[in-house]
C-alpha cells in the first residue's frame, strides 16, 4: 500500500507531468493536421480554411490518386505474400519435420541481421534480370522479404500454441493436412495472422527506403512522391501540399492502429520476449 | 525451439512394432515431402530475394562496376582501399556510432520512463500507452516530413520557441548547424519510437511476479532498493533485446537524414548508409564501391551482434 498511499499524495504532479509528456507526443500530429488546412504564406491556402493544400497535392505531376493507388498496390502484394509465406511456413516449421528444418528457419531469421541497404544495392541490378526492376510487385515482394522473419516466427509460435487433438480431430474426419489448415487452423491462428498482416502493411504503405533504390517516376509510392515533390519547388518550399501529404500517408495508418490496437500491443506481448 | 517436430515424434516409440518399418519410412517421406511444400513459398523467397542477392552483393564488391556502364571486370580489392581512403568513411563511420550512441542511450531510457509510468492499469495510464504509441504508427518517412516542417522558420513555431527560450538569437533554421541537425533528427527519433521502446520494456515489467516486489516490501526496501536491485536485474532480458534492436536499427539510420538533412550541413550528419546510397547514385555511381561499403556495413553489424550477444550472456552469468 506504500506506493498506493504515496501515488495518490503526489497525484496532481503526477497528472501534470503525464499530461505534459502526452501533449509533446500528440501536439505535432495535431499540429500538421491543423496546419494544412490553415493559411500559409508560400502555399496554395494563403487566407482562411480551406483545402488548397489537398487540391495541389492532387493535381500534382501523376496525381495523387495515382501515387495512392501505387501505394496502395505495393502493400498488397506485400500483405498478401506475406500472409502466405508466413502462414504456410510457420505450419510446416511448426507441424513437420524435414531435412534443411532448421536451417531454412534460421537463413529466415537472419534477414532481421543483414542492412537494408546491403541487399538493395545488388537487388537494383538482380530484379533487372528477374524483370521486375521498376516494378510494384517487385518491391512489394522485396517488402515481404523483410516482413519474413518476424511474420515466420509469429506464425511459428501460433501455430505451435494450438492443440493438437483439434488438428487431430480434423484428420480423423477426413481431411488432408491442407484441409485441416484452412478449415480448423487458420480460424485458431486468426490473431497472429492480423498482427503480421497489419504490421506488413503498416511497413509496406510507410516505406520510403525501397522504392527509392527500386522504382522511379510514375511508379513511384505516395512516400517517396512527397520527399521528391517538397524537392523539385525550387526557392520557397511549399510546406502546406507537404503538410497535406502527411496527413494523407497518417490517416489510414492511425485509424488501423487504433482499430487494432489490441492486436498491436498482443503481437508484443507473444512475439517480443519468447525468443 | 523445438528440434524433434512433433509429426515424427510417434515414430521413435519403442512400442511401434518392428512389421510396421517399412510403413513407417515411407510416412516420414510423405511428411517431409508435405513439410518442404509447406515451406516452399518461404524457400523461394528467401532464395530468390536474399540469399542469391547477398551472393551478388560480394561478387559486386570485387567488380568494377558503374552505375551507368554495368560490369568491367575485377576490381578487388580496389574497391574497398577506395572506400576506405574516401574523405567521407570515417566522418560518416564516426557521426554514426555517435548517433547510435545517443538515440540508444535516450531510447531506452525514456522508453524505461514511459513503461514504469503506463505501468498501473487505469483508464489515464491507458490513453496515455495510446498517445505514446501513435506515432509508432507513421511511417519513419512521413514522421520526418512532418518535422521538416515543423523545424521550418518559415511556417514551423519551434524556431520561435527556442528564440523566445533563449536558446538560440533570432529565428535561425534549426537544421541549418551541425549541432542543431544532430539533436532535431535525434529528437524526431525519440518521438517516433520511444512508444515502441516503452511497450517491449512494458512487456517485460509484466512478466517480474507480484510476490518478489511483496517480499522487498516485507523487508522494508525503499523504491528506489526496489527499482534498482528487483526490477533493473529482473528486465535485463527486455533491456538487452531493445538494446540490440535500438543498436542496429541506430546503425542503419537512413530515412530521417535523407530527407531533414540529405547529410547536411556541411556533410556533417552523414550515416554510413546514406554513404552507400551516395556513393551508388549520387556522387560516384558506383555500385562497386557502394557494394564495397556494403559489404563492410554487414560485417560491422554482425560483428557488432555478435559481440553484444556474448556481452549480456557474459553479465546474465555473473
Amino acid at each position: 500500500m506504500n506506493a498506493r498511499t504515496s501515488r495518490l499524495g503526489f497525484r496532481t504532479p503526477y497528472y501534470v507531468l503525464t499530461a505534459g509528456l502526452a501533449i509533446v507526443f500528440l501536439y505535432p500530429l495535431i499540429w500538421t493536421t491543423v496546419s494544412s488546412v490553415s493559411p500559409q504564406p508560400g502555399s496554395a491556402q494563403v487566407e482562411g480554411l480551406g483545402f488548397n493544400n489537398y487540391a495541389t497535392l492532387a493535381s500534382y505531376q501523376a496525381g495523387l490518386p495515382h501515387y495512392l493507388g501505387n501505394s496502395l498496390a505495393i502493400s498488397l502484394v506485400a500483405v498478401g505474400v506475406t500472409l502466405l509465406a508466413a502462414t504456410f511456413g510457420g505450419y510446416a516449421f511448426a507441424r513437420f519435420s524435414f531435412p534443411g528444418k532448421n536451417a531454412l528457419f534460421l537463413v529466415t531469421l537472419s534477414i532481421l541481421m543483414v542492412p537494408y541497404a546491403t541487399l538493395l544495392i545488388p537487388l537494383t541490378i538482380w530484379l533487372k534480370t528477374l524483370g521486375l526492376n521498376n516494378t510494384l510487385v517487385g518491391v512489394g515482394l522485396v517488402l515481404a522479404v523483410f516482413q519474413l522473419p518476424f511474420a515466420t516466427f509469429m506464425m511459428r509460435i501460433s501455430f505451435e500454441g494450438v492443440p493438437k487433438e483439434i488438428e487431430e480431430a480434423a484428420l480423423m474426419d477426413g481431411c488432408g493436412s491442407f484441409g485441416a489448415l484452412r478449415r480448423v487452423l487458420v480460424h485458431a491462428v486468426k490473431p497472429g495472422l492480423i498482427t503480421i498482416g497489419l504490421f506488413a502493411f503498416l511497413a509496406a504503405w510507410n516505406d520510403f527506403m525501397v522504392p527509392l533504390f527500386l522504382v522511379g517516376g510514375d511508379n513511384q509510392p505516395l512516400p517517396l512522391a512527397l520527399v521528391n515533390m517538397r524537392q523539385q519547388v525550387m526557392g520557397v518550399i511549399d510546406y502546406g501540399s507537404t503538410q497535406a501529404g502527411v496527413v494523407v500517408l497518417t490517416i489510414p495508418c492511425v485509424l488501423l492502429f487504433l482499430l487494432l490496437q489490441r492486436h498491436y500491443v498482443n503481437g508484443f506481448m507473444s512475439g517480443a520476449l519468447k525468443g | 525451439m523445438t528440434m524433434t517436430a512433433p509429426a515424427s515424434a510417434p515414430d521413435r516409440s519403442p512400442l511401434t512394432p518392428p512389421t510396421a518399418a517399412p510403413a513407417r519410412r515411407r510416412r516420414r517421406t510423405t511428411t517431409s515431402r508435405t513439410g518442404w511444400a509447406y515451406a516452399s513459398p518461404t524457400a523461394a523467397l528467401v532464395l530468390s530475394l536474399f540469399v542469391v542477392p547477398i551472393g551478388i552483393v560480394f561478387f559486386m564488391s570485387g567488380s568494377d562496376w558503374s552505375l551507368l556502364g554495368g560490369n568491367q571486370g575485377t576490381n578487388f580489392p580496389e574497391n574497398f582501399t577506395q572506400v576506405l581512403a574516401h574523405r567521407q568513411f570515417w566522418p560518416s563511420v564516426r557521426f554514426t556510432l555517435l548517433y547510435t550512441v545517443i538515440a540508444t542511450v535516450l531510447l531506452i531510457g525514456l522508453g524505461l520512463g514511459l513503461a514504469l509510468i503506463v505501468q498501473v492499469s487505469s483508464r489515464w495510464s491507458g490513453f496515455l500507452r495510446t498517445a505514446f504509441l501513435l506515432p509508432t504508427a507513421l511511417g519513419l518517412a512521413s514522421a520526418s516530413l512532418l518535422f521538416y516542417a515543423l523545424y521550418s522558420p518559415q511556417v514551423g513555431p519551434v524556431s520561435r520557441w527556442l528564440e523566445q527560450l533563449g536558446v538560440t538569437e533570432g529565428v535561425v533554421s534549426i537544421l541549418g548547424s551541425p549541432a542543431g541537425a544532430l539533436w532535431g533528427t535525434v529528437f524526431l527519433v525519440v518521438w517516433r519510437f520511444a512508444g515502441f521502446y516503452m511497450l517491449l520494456l512494458l512487456v517485460g515489467l509484466q512478466n517480474i511476479p507480484g510476490d518478489v516486489y511483496e517480499a522487498a516490501k516485507l523487508d522494508g526496501a525503499k523504491t528506489w532498493q526496489t527499482f534498482r536491485s528487483i526490477t533493473l536485474p529482473l528486465l535485463r532480458p527486455s533491456l538487452a533485446l531493445s538494446t540490440i534492436m535500438c543498436v542496429t536499427g541506430s546503425l542503419l539510420a537512413f530515412d530521417q537524414f535523407y530527407i531533414l538533412t540529405k547529410g547536411g550541413p556541411d556533410s556533417s550528419t552523414m550515416t554510413v548508409v546514406q554513404l552507400i546510397y551516395n556513393l551508388a547514385f549520387e556522387s560516384k555511381r558506383d555500385l562497386g564501391m557502394a557494394a564495397a561499403l556494403s559489404v563492410i556495413t554487414l560485417l560491422a553489424l554482425v560483428a557488432i551482434n555478435v559481440f553484444q550477444l556474448r556481452a549480456m550472456r557474459g553479465s546474465s552469468e555473473s
